[in-house]
């Protein structure tokens, strides 16, 4: 034994600089795929914010240098302030639901009194929209929602809906059903890392506060609630650079329309119609403010992932 | 300490038994209930894509008929090209799933095994990139893809999965559960390569993580629809996604409504029948890479 570890030292001070270099060969890959896929896409992302570039009909205009133009015209036009608000308010809509119900059933599931039956299925179930093709889904809601279709038909049968309710024409029901799915896609991923938060927290804090004769209410209000807190502002954040990202679902839910009037146009859907009327120099604008959004809410989110793996 | 909280609540128990039971039961219902919600829309789907256009003008009922056959028959003869379809998204969720778990071990291995100047430097860097959505990029991306010649290719879809950060990190996390420093020593004394032990102790060690992220890298790759409908428009390379949103856009009140849920439920229902069987697997990898947030 001792034979073996005096050779370990040996081989490592003669082999470590060596070896060791192999770190940075097993890295090559990672780096050389990611600068030529995201890298350069990034930088000339931003080097075409500043040009003008656009088709004028069959005629190309540009590229000419116009500096931040492109950054005033996006923020002038209105239409900018009008598609953050769609976005932020579906995603409102559909996380302030699914944290409930999260926080509800991850609390549910751990507590150890109530020793719920069936919690694999249970999690299955509820893990299982957010392994759908969000635009399957979309076209599924479609279908379903359509003024024929089958929701509409359930509802004149149990005499709810008199007429038929024409969903996909009215503002609210169209973001209402944005949410729903949005809810119904991630809330169980919520609830699984709600729960591995929970079941991490001391469990003789909870057999103190019973013995000392707190409700179970009391406990989730007193203890869980607030030594949670990190954990809740990590997945309200990696949730709001999700709903910013929200495209998928919307797009196919109104055909690429945003309809009503463009009241469920996401920023996404904003830029996706750009880069297909190949308008480069507002998608790069576009893209490039969503770039800077999206650091900021990581960088909120790194500092309370690192304070907690210092250790 | 498991028996200490077992016994706890059973004293407990015996004080409150009915308000507990209450509780209980209320919990049920509740539960119920949300995957009722969960599982309704499938069930619609499921009865839809079995009835004929004529039953579905109809209205909705709650048994299934006996359509299904006929419908997915009328949906290959038609002019999507769904097997295609079918075939290029299983090829590229497949080489997708391989690449991002194969290289992000390798990634992580890097960073777990080796001691050297940069390796904190890269660990930050390659956390902070992880944040980046692809979306961002995307007009360069096209851009780049054009100029490369790789417009209507798959290799834009595959090959970037070589960089997924979200698949390292979940690698790292569990190469520091699993993998001990003493071991790759000990492989490195009998002499074997840094490449070869990577791919003979590494590998295999790893296996359980890599079943994990790879259902992971193909679902999201089997899913995705933004990327692809920028890079593939030949008829003959388009994945699901993009043939779903071709239907949504086709005028859909003359199509035959049977078809168009047995489109849905044809992208849809193997990743159910997929999850059934792996489902185990599936929530605790997402709770194991929950505890070690």
């Amino acid at each position: 034994m001792e034979k073996k570890d005096n050779k370990t030292v040996v081989l490592k001070s003669n082999n470590v600089t060596k070896v060791n270099r192999w770190g940075y060969i097993f890295l090559i890959p990672f780096f050389v795929t990611f600068v030529i896929f995201q890298l350069i896409p990034l930088v000339s992302t931003i080097y075409n914010s500043f040009f003008e570039n656009y088709m004028s009909g069959l005629k190309k205009i540009g590229p000419n240098f116009v500096g931040l133009k492109n950054y005033i015209s996006l923020i002038q036009t209105g239409d900018l302030g009008t598609y953050t608000a769609n976005t932020l308010i579906m995603w409102v809509m559909g996380f302030v639901p699914q944290i409930i119900v999260s926080l509800l059933l991850g609390a549910w599931f751990t507590n150890p009194q109530l020793r719920l039956k069936g919690q694999r299925f249970f999690k299955t179930v509820i893990y299982l929209p957010n392994l759908i093709m969000a635009s399957a889904f979309a076209m599924l809601f479609f279908t379903l929602f359509a003024d024929s279709g089958p929701v509409n038909s359930i509802l004149m049968q149990m005499g709810i809906l008199k007429e038929q309710y024409s969903f996909m024409s009215h503002v609210w029901s169209v973001r209402t059903l944005v949410a729903f799915m949005n809810f119904l896609m991630w809330f169980g991923n919520t609830t699984i890392l709600l729960m591995a938060g929970m079941m991490g927290i001391d469990q003789s804090l909870f057999e103190a506060a019973e013995v000392d004769g707190a409700t179970s209410n009391q406990i989730f209000f007193k203890i869980t609630l607030p030594l949670l807190r990190p954990i809740l502002v990590y997945v309200m954040i990696t949730s709001l650079i999700g709903g910013l990202q929200m495209f998928d679902v919307p797009q196919i839910l109104t055909n690429g329309s945003g309809d009503p009037m463009r009241s469920s146009m996401t920023l996404i859907m904003y830029l996706n119609k750009h880069l297909y009327s190949k308008n480069y120099g507002m998608a790069g604008a576009l893209s490039v403010m969503l770039f800077i959004i999206t650091g900021i809410l990581s960088l909120i989110v790194f500092k309370f992932t690192n304070a907690k793996e210092v250790k | 300490m498991a028996k200490n909280m077992k016994n706890n609540p059973a004293a407990m128990d015996e004080r409150n038994t009915s308000s507990l039971k209450a509780r209980r039961t209320g919990c049920y219902i509740v539960l119920i209930l949300i995957s009722f919600i969960c599982l309704f829309w499938f069930y619609v789907l499921f009865i839809n894509a079995t009835r004929s256009n004529s039953q579905l003008a109809k209205g909705f009922t709650a048994i299934p008929s006996t359509y299904l056959l006929t419908n997915l028959d009328n949906l290959f003869k038609g002019t999507l090209p769904v097997i295609s379809g079918l075939l290029n998204s299983l090829f590229v969720a497949t080489c997708t799933a391989v690449l991002a778990t194969y290289f992000s071990t390798m990634t992580a291995y890097a960073i777990h095994a080796y001691d050297f100047k940069l390796r904190k430097a890269m660990f930050t860097f390659i956390l902070a990139v992880m944040m980046i959505p692809t979306q961002v990029t995307a007009l360069g991306f096209i851009q780049l893809m054009t100029k490369m010649n790789l417009m209507d290719n798959f290799v834009p879809l595959i090959v970037p999965a070589i960089a997924s950060p979200a698949v390292f990190f979940y690698m790292k996390q569990y190469m520091d559960s699993v993998l001990s420093k003493s071991l790759i020593e000990a492989a490195r004394i009998d002499g074997a390569g840094e490449f070869h032990t990577f791919n003979s102790i590494v590998l295999p060690l790893m296996k359980p993580a890599i079943a994990v992220q790879a259902i992971f890298s193909f679902v999201a790759s089997w899913n995705n629809y933004f990327t692809p409908a920028l890079i593939l428009h030949k008829d003959t390379m388009k994945t699901l996604p993009i043939l779903i949103a071709q239907l949504r856009a086709a005028d859909w009140l003359k199509f035959d409504m049977g078809q168009v849920y047995a489109m849905i439920a044809f992208s849809i229902f193997p990743v159910i029948i997929v999850y059934l069987f792996l489902s185990k697997n599936i929530v605790g990898g997402v709770m194991m890479g929950g505890v070690k947030e």
